[in-house]
C-alpha cells in the first residue's frame, strides 16, 4: 500500500496552483497513480476499483465545475460582466481574489476531468473486453 | 565558415526540430503497422511542440513564476505564452492519440491484424469493396 | 454593458459543451432521454444564431471578451457577417440531421446511443466554436475537437468504417499540425494571437519568409480538412463509410467549416493586400478546377452510391475553391467578391445533406449500397426516391433549383474574370454530374428486375410500397424542398445583403 500513499501525495502538492503545474498535470498524475496501482498489484479487473459509473460522473461534474464558474460570471452579474470573467462572482468581496478564487475552481474542475478521462481511456485500452465506447477529452485552456 | 556558423549552428534548435519532423513523417507514411503510424504521428507533434518551446525561450530565464522575489530583483523569465499554448497541443495530441490507439484495439479484435495492406486485404473480402 | 444577443456567441459553444455532459450523465441513467436533450440544445443553439445574424446585420459586428481581459491578451469572440453566416448554416443542418438521427441511430448502433449523441453534441461545440473564434490558436483547438469528434462517429459503425476513420485521422492531424506550425510562426513574427490584432501587426512583415512560409502551412494544413485536391484522399472512404446523418453532416458541414477557416485566416488575418503579392488566387482557381474535373470523373466509376456522393463532394469543394479563387476579379454584383463561394456554402450544405441522407434512408431499410441494387426503388420508397431525384437535379444545375445559381454565379464570374477555360470546366461538370445522377434514377425509376417483371405481370401494377418513417422522411424532405426555395431566393436576392456586409468587411468593393 505504501507506494499508492507515496503517489498520492506527490499529486495534491504537484495539483496545486501558484506552482509550476496546473489543472492538466495535476490530472494525470492523479490519474497516474491509480493507473500504477493496478499495474502493481496487476487487477485484471480494474472494473471493480474504479467503476465506469464512477468515470461518468466524475469527468461531467469536472467539466461542469469549469464550464458553471464561467456561467455563473453571467449569471450573477445579469449579463454585465463576460463569460469567465470570474472577478465578478461573489465569493468574497475583493475583485483580486475571486479571479484567484475562481481560478482555482476551474483548475481543480480541470483536475478531476482530466483525472477520470485518463484513468477511464487507460481502461477501455488495456483490459481485456474494452467495449470499444471511445470517451472524448477536451482541449483545455 | 561563419556563414556556416551563423545559419546552422547558431540555429539548432530549427534543425532538431525539422529533422525529428521529418523522423515522423516518414515513420507515417512508410511504415505498414498501424501502431508505427500512431508513435510517427506523435513524434511528428512533439517535434512541432519543441519548436515552439524553442521560440519561447529566453537567455538565462528563469521559470516564470511571479514571485515578489522576481519582480523585486528584476530577473528575467522565459516567456509563458507559448508553453500554455503548448500544454494544450499536447492534451490536444495525446486525445488524438488515445482515439487512434482505440481505433487500432477495434480494428484487431476486427481483422485480427494491425498491418495496415493485411486489413486493406481482408476487407476486400469481407464484401465491402473498396470501389 | 453588453446586452443578451452578445452573450449569445459564447452561450452557443458553453451550452453545447454542457449538454455534452449532461446527455452523457443523463443517458446513463436513461437511454432515451439522450435524444431529446440533444435536439432541445440544438434547436436552442439554432434560434439564438438566427439572433445573432439579425444583430450582425442591424447593429454591427459582436465582439465579445472572454473573461473580460483585453485583447491581445485574452481571447476573444468575435461575430461578424461571415461568422453569422456559416453559424446559422451549420447549426441547421446539425438540427435537420439530429432530427433524422433518431430512427437511423436506434436501428445502426443500438447500444451505443448515449455516446453517439454525447460526442455530437461534442461535434457541434467543436464546429460553433471554430466559427464564433476570433483568436487563431482558438481555432486550432477547436479545430481539433471537431475533427477528433468526426473520428469517433465515423468509427463508430465498426468494420470497414475503422478504417476509413484512421486515415482520417493520421491525414487530419497531420493538418491541424501544420495549422499550429502556422500560428506558431505567425506568433514568433508578432507575439499576438488575436485575428484582429494579427491583421494590424502583420503588414510590416509582408515580405517576411517567415510569414510566407506561415501562410503556406496554412493553406497546406486546412486543404487536408477542406479535402482539396490533392489532399482529398481520406474523404471518399470516410464520407462513404461514415453512418449516414454522420456523412451528411461531414460533407455537408464540416468541410465547409474548414473552407470557413480557410476564408477567415486569408482574409481576415493576412488581409487582400498580402494576398495580391502571390499568385495564390490564381492557383487556388486552378486548383479548384482540377479538383471538379477529376472529382466528377471519379464519381461516375463508383458503384458504391455513398462513394459516389464522396467524390461528388470533392467536386463541389473544387467549386468553393474556384469561386474563391475567382473572388478578387469579379466585382460585380451580385456574382461579385466572396459571394458565389458563400453561397455554394449554403447550397452545398443542403444538396449533399439531403443526398447523404437519402442514401442512409436506403440502407436503413434494406442495408443497399451499391447502386446495381436500387432497381425499383422507384416504386417502393416513391417518396425518398423524389427528394433524391430533387436533390439530384439541383446538383446537375438545373433552374431554379440551389445547383444552378452557383453554377451561374460562378460562370458569370469566371466570365467577367475573363477566364474562359472554367466557365467549360464548370459546363463540363454539369455534364458529368447528369451522367453520374441519371445511373441512379435510372436505376431506381426505370429498370425492371426479374421479380418485378413477374409480378408485374401477374398481380397488376400494385407493388408494396415500404417507405422509411416520417421521422427519417421529413428532414430529407425539408432539405429538398429547400434546395429548390433557397434558389428562388438566392435569385430574388434576398440574402444577398448578408454577402454583401462580408465583402465589404474584407475591402472587396462591389460595382452594383
Amino acid at each position: 500500500m505504501i507506494p499508492f500513499i507515496q503517489l498520492f501525495g506527490l499529486y495534491v502538492i504537484t495539483h496545486g496552483a501558484g506552482g509550476p503545474g496546473g489543472g492538466f498535470q495535476g490530472g494525470v498524475v492523479f490519474a497516474s497513480a491509480f493507473i500504477l496501482y493496478v499495474i502493481a498489484f496487476n487487477l485484471t479487473d480494474g472494473g471493480a476499483r474504479f467503476p465506469e459509473s464512477g468515470n461518468i460522473i466524475l469527468s461531467s461534474l469536472g467539466l461542469y465545475i469549469y464550464a458553471g464558474i464561467g456561467l455563473l460570471a453571467i449569471f450573477f452579474t445579469l449579463g454585465a460582466a463576460q463569460y469567465l470573467n470570474y472577478g465578478f462572482i461573489p465569493f468574497t468581496s475583493h475583485f483580486e481574489e475571486n479571479r484567484a478564487l475562481g481560478m482555482d475552481f476551474v483548475e481543480i474542475g480541470i483536475g478531476i476531468t482530466v483525472m477520470a478521462i485518463i484513468v477511464s481511456i487507460f481502461f477501455d485500452l488495456a483490459l481485456k473486453d474494452g467495449d470499444g465506447k471511445e470517451e472524448e477529452e477536451e482541449g483545455s485552456r | 565558415m561563419e556563414w556556416f556558423i551563423a545559419k546552422i549552428f547558431a540555429k539548432y534548435n530549427y534543425w532538431i526540430s525539422i529533422i525529428l519532423m521529418m523522423i515522423g513523417f516518414y515513420g507515417i507514411v512508410a511504415k505498414d503497422n498501424l501502431i508505427k503510424k500512431i508513435i510517427g504521428l506523435n513524434i511528428f507533434q512533439t517535434a512541432i511542440f519543441l519548436y515552439f518551446i524553442s521560440l519561447g525561450a529566453v537567455k538565462a530565464g528563469t521559470a516564470p513564476i511571479v514571485d515578489a522575489e522576481i519582480i523585486r530583483k528584476g530577473y528575467v523569465y522565459a516567456n509563458p505564452l507559448p508553453h500554455v499554448l503548448i500544454l494544450t497541443a499536447i492534451v490536444v495530441s495525446v486525445a488524438t492519440t488515445a482515439v487512434a490507439l482505440s481505433l487500432v484495439i477495434r480494428m484487431h479484435q476486427e481483422y485480427g491484424t494491425i498491418e495496415e495492406s493485411e486489413i486493406i486485404e481482408k476487407s476486400r473480402d469481407k464484401g465491402m469493396t473498396w470501389t | 454593458m453588453p446586452s443578451v444577443v452578445e452573450h449569445f456567441p459564447v452561450l452557443v459553444v458553453v451550452v453545447s459543451l454542457l449538454s455534452a455532459i449532461t446527455i452523457l450523465i443523463a443517458g446513463w441513467i436513461n437511454r432515451k432521454t439522450a435524444w431529446y436533450i440533444s435536439l432541445a440544445t440544438l434547436l436552442g443553439q439554432f434560434i439564438a444564431s438566427l439572433f445573432i445574424l439579425h444583430h450582425v446585420m442591424t447593429v454591427g459586428s459582436i465582439r465579445y471578451r472572454l473573461g473580460g481581459w483585453a485583447p491581445p491578451w485574452g481571447i476573444e469572440y468575435v461575430m461578424d457577417a461571415l461568422n453569422a453566416y456559416v453559424l446559422v448554416v451549420l447549426l441547421f443542418l446539425g438540427l435537420v440531421c439530429v432530427i433524422y438521427s433518431k430512427r437511423n441511430i436506434e436501428h445502426e448502433l443500438p447500444q451505443k446511443v448515449v455516446s453517439f449523441y454525447t460526442i455530437y453534441q461534442l461535434l457541434i461545440t467543436g464546429l460553433c466554436g471554430i466559427t464564433v473564434t476570433g483568436d487563431i490558436f482558438n481555432m486550432y483547438v477547436f479545430l481539433e475537437i471537431t475533427s477528433l469528434s468526426a473520428y469517433a462517429l465515423i468509427a463508430s459503425r465498426g468494420k470497414i468504417a475503422l478504417k476509413a476513420s484512421f486515415t482520417y485521422l493520421v491525414l487530419g492531424s497531420i493538418g491541424a499540425c501544420f495549422f499550429l506550425l502556422g500560428v506558431g510562426f505567425l506568433y514568433a513574427v508578432t507575439g499576438s494571437l488575436n485575428i484582429q490584432d494579427l491583421s494590424l501587426l502583420l503588414p510590416p512583415f509582408y515580405g517576411n519568409r517567415v510569414v510566407l512560409a506561415a501562410f503556406v502551412f496554412f493553406l497546406v494544413g486546412l486543404s487536408i480538412k477542406m479535402a482539396l485536391f490533392p489532399l482529398h484522399t481520406w474523404l471518399p472512404d470516410a464520407h462513404a463509410f461514415a453512418p449516414a446523418e454522420i456523412s451528411a453532416m461531414l460533407s455537408g458541414i464540416i468541410i465547409e467549416v474548414s473552407t470557413y477557416a480557410f476564408i477567415r485566416v486569408a482574409f481576415s488575418v493576412f488581409t487582400l493586400r498580402f494576398l495580391r503579392l502571390l499568385p495564390i488566387f490564381d492557383i487556388l482557381s486552378w486548383l479548384g478546377a482540377v479538383a471538379i474535373i477529376i472529382g466528377s470523373v471519379l464519381a461516375i466509376t463508383q458503384v458504391n452510391l455513398k462513394r459516389m456522393l464522396a467524390y461528388s463532394s470533392v467536386a463541389n469543394m473544387g467549386y468553393i475553391v474556384l469561386a474563391l479563387g475567382l473572388s478578387t476579379s469579379a466585382r460585380t454584383l451580385p456574382w461579385g467578391g466572396l459571394n458565389p463561394a458563400l453561397m455554394h456554402i449554403l447550397n452545398h450544405a443542403l444538396m449533399k445533406g439531403c443526398l447523404f441522407l437519402v442514401a442512409g434512408a436506403f440502407i436503413y431499410k434494406a442495408d443497399l449500397w451499391y447502386i446495381k441494387d436500387f432497381v425499383g426503388l422507384g416504386r417502393k420508397m416513391p417518396y425518398t426516391c423524389a427528394a433524391f431525384v430533387i436533390a439530384a437535379i439541383s446538383m446537375i444545375g438545373v433552374p431554379p433549383s440551389v445547383g444552378f445559381v452557383s453554377k451561374l454565379y460562378i460562370i458569370l464570374a469566371s466570365i467577367e474574370a475573363k477566364k474562359f477555360f472554367f466557365v467549360a470546366v464548370l459546363l463540363l461538370s454539369s455534364l458529368l454530374n447528369l451522367v453520374y445522377f441519371w445511373r441512379v434514377i435510372e436505376t431506381m425509376y426505370m429498370k425492371r428486375g426479374k421479380e418485378q417483371d413477374h409480378s408485374h405481370a401477374s398481380h397488376g401494377s400494385h407493388v408494396q410500397r415500404e417507405e422509411i418513417p416520417f421521422g427519417m422522411l421529413s428532414p430529407i424532405w425539408v432539405l429538398a424542398s429547400l434546395c429548390i426555395i433557397m434558389g428562388i431566393l438566392w435569385l430574388a436576392n434576398v440574402p444577398t445583403p448578408i454577402l454583401n456586409q462580408v465583402n465589404s468587411m474584407f475591402g472587396l468593393d462591389m460595382k452594383p
